[in-house]
């Protein structure tokens, strides 16, 4: 009980109260660093509810700036944000939710010749970002550098996620392969969501984090949660490691990583 | 034949299909934003025309979904 203090004892008190987190799972959250790779739909609840639970170093990847179209389901940011960095209104907002929390700031777009560096010395990655060509290489380079990460994916209605385990469970690739055709990508027009969807499966990754730190369950491994907010469904489909998956199989094809070609949905255009 | 189609029970008229042809059967629209997984085994895009589906098989649609931030 030591390494808390009063403050902290009581402001974790109702993580501290569960069996499976308690104080040693509190103190392996506050000893936890985790990287958030864009800090939008997905990001923003995910990197909230990372601050609020006391992980002790919250790193933050995004080069943008806040813009309005963005405020209706990017929650860590506000009005007054718009023109901001996405990295600088985070860190704010992180923050003021709990001073212990330590934030990292990456004003960057993941790419091949970065990731590696930005990923290293976490103990965990959550993929906020929109386009396959950065998933495709945050998963690869996740598998490669042995980071367990939470991928997930939002669409009108839809998400889907699963966390990898690198070399353990299935990845991305397993199930996805490469990325899909350009011509086939929806248009933005078509490509709207609901912005509380994106709350559900960013705060799901979130969960996925706290849990893999604290080692309470069983993260969403060997596995894809998909949901459809229409009807409210949700299914959990059972994968399984592909043995020919190009890059976490006996013989990876891809041993290097690569920019796969940026298919960007950019309601500007 | 009896196919499980992302976990629910269907009947398909034809007793035998491809895959591609499955895919059209349920009106997938975009085929090449869905990644085909039979009992457990994910298929190679390049299959869809050749793997025939049996009865009794249980298939998975997963769909490429993007999403999140701009990153
Ligand atoms: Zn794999």
């Amino acid at each position: 009980m030591i390494d808390f203090t009063q403050s902290q004892l009581e402001r974790y008190s109702r993580h501290i109260l569960l069996n499976s987190v308690g104080v040693e799972g509190q103190l392996k959250l506050m000893n936890s660093r985790v990287l958030i790779i864009g800090a939008g739909g997905l990001g923003a609840p995910a990197a909230m509810y990372c601050a609020a639970a006391g992980i002790g170093t919250i790193g933050i990847v995004d080069a943008d700036a806040v813009e309005v179209s963005n405020l209706q389901r990017q929650i860590i940011h506000f009005t007054e944000d718009i023109g901001s960095l996405k990295v600088t209104s985070a860190r704010e907002k992180i923050e003021a939710i709990n001073p212990d929390v330590t934030v990292e700031p990456v004003r960057a777009f993941v790419k091949a010749s970065n990731i590696e560096g930005i990923i290293d010395g976490y103990d965990f990655v959550i993929d906020g970002t929109d386009n396959f060509a950065t998933k495709f290489l945050i998963n690869d380079a996740c598998v490669m550098k042995r980071i367990p990460y939470s991928h997930g994916g939002i669409l009108r209605f839809n998400g889907q996620t699963m966390t990898v385990l690198p070399k353990e469970s299935a990845c991305y690739r397993c199930v996805f392969h490469k990325p899909p055709p350009e011509n086939m990508i929806p248009t933005c027009s078509e490509a709207g969501v609901l912005g509380a969807v994106a709350g559900m499966l960013g705060t799901i990754q979130a969960a996925e984090a706290l849990k893999y730190i604290t080692g309470a369950g069983e993260v969403l491994a060997d596995a894809l949660l998909t949901f459809d907010a229409l009807p409210m469904n949700f299914r959990k489909v059972k994968l399984q490691k592909n043995p020919k998956c190009a890059v976490c199989s006996e013989h990876p094809v891809i041993t290097e990583l690569i920019d796969e070609q940026q298919i960007v949905c950019d309601l500007k255009k | 034949m009896k196919l499980t189609i992302n976990g629910e029970k269907k009947e398909v008229a034809s007793e035998s299909m491809t895959v591609t042809e499955l895919l059209a059967n349920q009106g997938v629209e975009m085929p090449d934003m869905v990644s085909v997984q039979i009992n457990g085994d994910f298929l190679e895009r390049e299959t869809f025309d050749s793997r025939a589906v049996r009865d009794g098989d249980e298939i998975d649609f997963l769909y490429f979904m993007g999403g999140g931030s701009r990153e």
